[in-house]
């Protein structure tokens, strides 16, 4: 167990990787979107990755939960696994997909009641009993620091409620299987910055029970959250580190200097 | 700044400006010429139908080849004929419309479908009615009758049905289908729990679109089901029945000793029935359009 006061997030490093990643390379069409990458992302970590756009951040989260299913085009290459499964050779997508959360950048409360935004994934698993689903939707909303804004007016249209409101909504959501895997994708760009400190207090909570991978265009929400960070750059992962010492003057590449320093991106 | 008043219009801007006013005041003519023929139509129809308006028009059932009596046989046949047509035109054209806009991919097979969507919308009505007459009437042997004809009118009106409902679906933010997808939701069920709820404005235009052409058209209907003239009602979809159109067609031109108002009742009628729907359809799309859901 390596711990440090300067690295307070510090994962066990012999610890089974609950993801591993291995020549991952995605293309649309005829355009690269990803090339080559290789990591591992450890239980109860959050696994950070920074990058200007069109670095391949987001394709990266895309294929971790195989939604090139629903993207023409997109091809994916490399191996990925997730808890001791390959992903291609996983038929049923749709279980896979109930064990890993996704939060997009943009906040999205589906045109139904808060209540049923949240149970309507439970709902398609099969649950049927009001008390158990009363259950999951109140523990979901107060994971996503949610539910004392919410809890009087369950009924209410989710898609009208405030952008922050949404994403955290969007949150519980995801919240509401129970994943092994929570994927965030810049869940900042359209939230204020009180509800963006929020939420971050949220993944720090919930780094207790599963593990997260957060992409973000903010560096230093990354040095904030993450224990280890992979900087992407141009379809690359250019240089992957622990947090702390990337942000102190361990960066290896000079590309990685450039964008931490902010002279690109 | 150098002149009095830097907003005064110069030369230029002054004819820039009048030409505005031109435009505007001609565009404004042109639309309101449009009102002529349609407030004309039912000008005319209202003075010379409404002495023969009266319930025993709608109520009896017509006599002497349409001369006397009313258009009750013709009315029910017109309301079987929309019913029937509507009955096999919604589900097939929504079925489609899904296809189309939630699982087909863009290949030759989705381009050749849209190209035939788009020429059957463009096939002449008196086409798809000898269309109507080979395929139902003759070879799948339904006879001259209520369900060749709805088939008929089911066939010219679903490429309506299947562009308003996929506009309707497309009109559903992609994220939606995104955010479910990414829960495990299969296709289906993103359609059954997310899309379909939020298209139902455009699903009701379909279904309008194909009552207001079931109930006017005549040309389909009248090789394959409508009759000049029937004194009974239609007791099932293999029976022949009268259609208001039709009978407007009929006493107008082809039966003599009719009284001058009955052609223009008939077509009141006509007209009232297609302007109700219309109606309907539109406070229920208001309605549906006044719950803003995101």
């Amino acid at each position: 167990m390596v711990s440090s006061p300067a690295a307070p997030f510090a994962q066990d490093a012999a610890a089974p990787a609950l993801l591993t990643v291995r020549g991952l390379s995605i293309r649309y069409g005829a355009k690269v979107a990803l090339q080559g990458v290789d990591l591992d992302v450890r239980p109860n970590e959050i696994f950070g990755i920074i990058g200007p756009a069109n670095a391949g951040k987001t394709s990266f989260l895309r294929a971790l939960n195989r939604m090139d299913e629903f993207v023409p085009d997109m091809r994916v290459d490399g191996a990925v696994t997730f808890a001791g499964r390959d992903l291609r050779t996983i038929r049923n997508l749709y279980a896979l997909r109930s064990h890993i959360g996704v939060v997009f950048p943009l906040p999205v409360g589906l045109p139904l009641s808060i209540y049923d935004n949240v149970a309507l994934a439970p709902r398609l698993r099969g649950v049927k009993a009001k008390s158990e689903l009363d259950g999951i939707v109140e523990r979901s909303l107060r994971r996503a620091a949610l539910w004392d804004e919410v809890k009087d007016r369950l009924k209410n249209l989710g898609s009208l409620l405030s952008g922050g409101q949404q994403q955290r909504l969007t949150i519980a959501r995801a919240l509401s299987q129970e994943p092994e895997l929570l994927l965030l994708d810049e869940f900042s760009i359209a939230v204020d910055p009180v509800t963006t400190m929020r939420i971050e207090e949220v993944l720090k909570e919930l780094r207790q029970e599963l593990t997260i991978v957060l992409v973000t265009n903010l560096v230093q929400q990354a040095r904030r959250l993450a224990a280890r960070t992979a900087f992407f750059l141009g379809g690359r992962c250019v240089e992957i580190a622990a947090t702390e010492d990337l942000f102190n003057g361990g960066a290896k590449d000079q590309r990685t200097i450039d964008y931490l320093e902010g002279r690109f991106g | 700044m150098s002149r009095a008043n830097p907003f005064a219009p110069t030369a230029l801007e002054g004819r820039s400006l009048g030409a505005e006013k031109v435009a505007r005041l001609g565009f404004l003519v042109v639309t309101l010429l449009l009102l002529i023929p349609a407030l004309g139509i039912l000008a005319v129809l209202v003075v010379e139908g409404a002495p023969g308006m009266s319930l025993a028009f709608f109520t009896e059932k017509p006599r002497e080849n349409g001369a006397a009596g009313g258009i009750a046989t013709a009315l029910v046949g017109t309301v079987w004929l929309t019913a029937v047509a509507l009955a096999i035109a919604l589900p097939v054209g929504v079925a489609a419309a899904i296809y189309l806009s939630e699982y087909a991919r863009d290949n030759w097979l989705t381009r050749t479908i849209n190209v035939a969507i788009v020429n059957l919308a463009g096939v002449p009505s008196i086409v798809h009615a000898l269309f109507g007459v080979g395929a139902f009437v003759h070879f799948l042997q339904f006879g001259k009758s209520i369900l060749a004809a709805s088939c008929t009118l089911a066939v010219m009106t679903l490429p309506v049905v299947i562009v308003a409902t996929r506009e309707s679906l497309q009109a559903v933010p992609k994220a939606f289908r995104d955010a479910s997808w990414n829960m495990g939701a299969t296709r289906w069920q993103t359609i059954w729990h997310i899309v379909l709820p939020n298209s139902g404005s455009g699903i009701l235009t379909g279904l309008i679109l194909v009552v207001c052409r079931a109930v006017g058209e005549t040309a389909p209907i009248m090789f394959t089901g409508a009759v000049f003239f029937r004194q009974l009602y239609p007791g099932g979809v293999f029976d022949k029945t009268m259609a208001l159109s039709l009978h407007l067609f009929n006493v107008s031109t082809q039966v003599t000793n009719v009284p001058r108002h009955v052609p223009f009742a008939v077509a009141l009628t006509l007209i009232m029935v297609v302007l109700s729907m219309n109606a309907l359809a539109i406070w229920f799309r208001m309605k549906l359009r006044g719950r803003k859901k995101w």
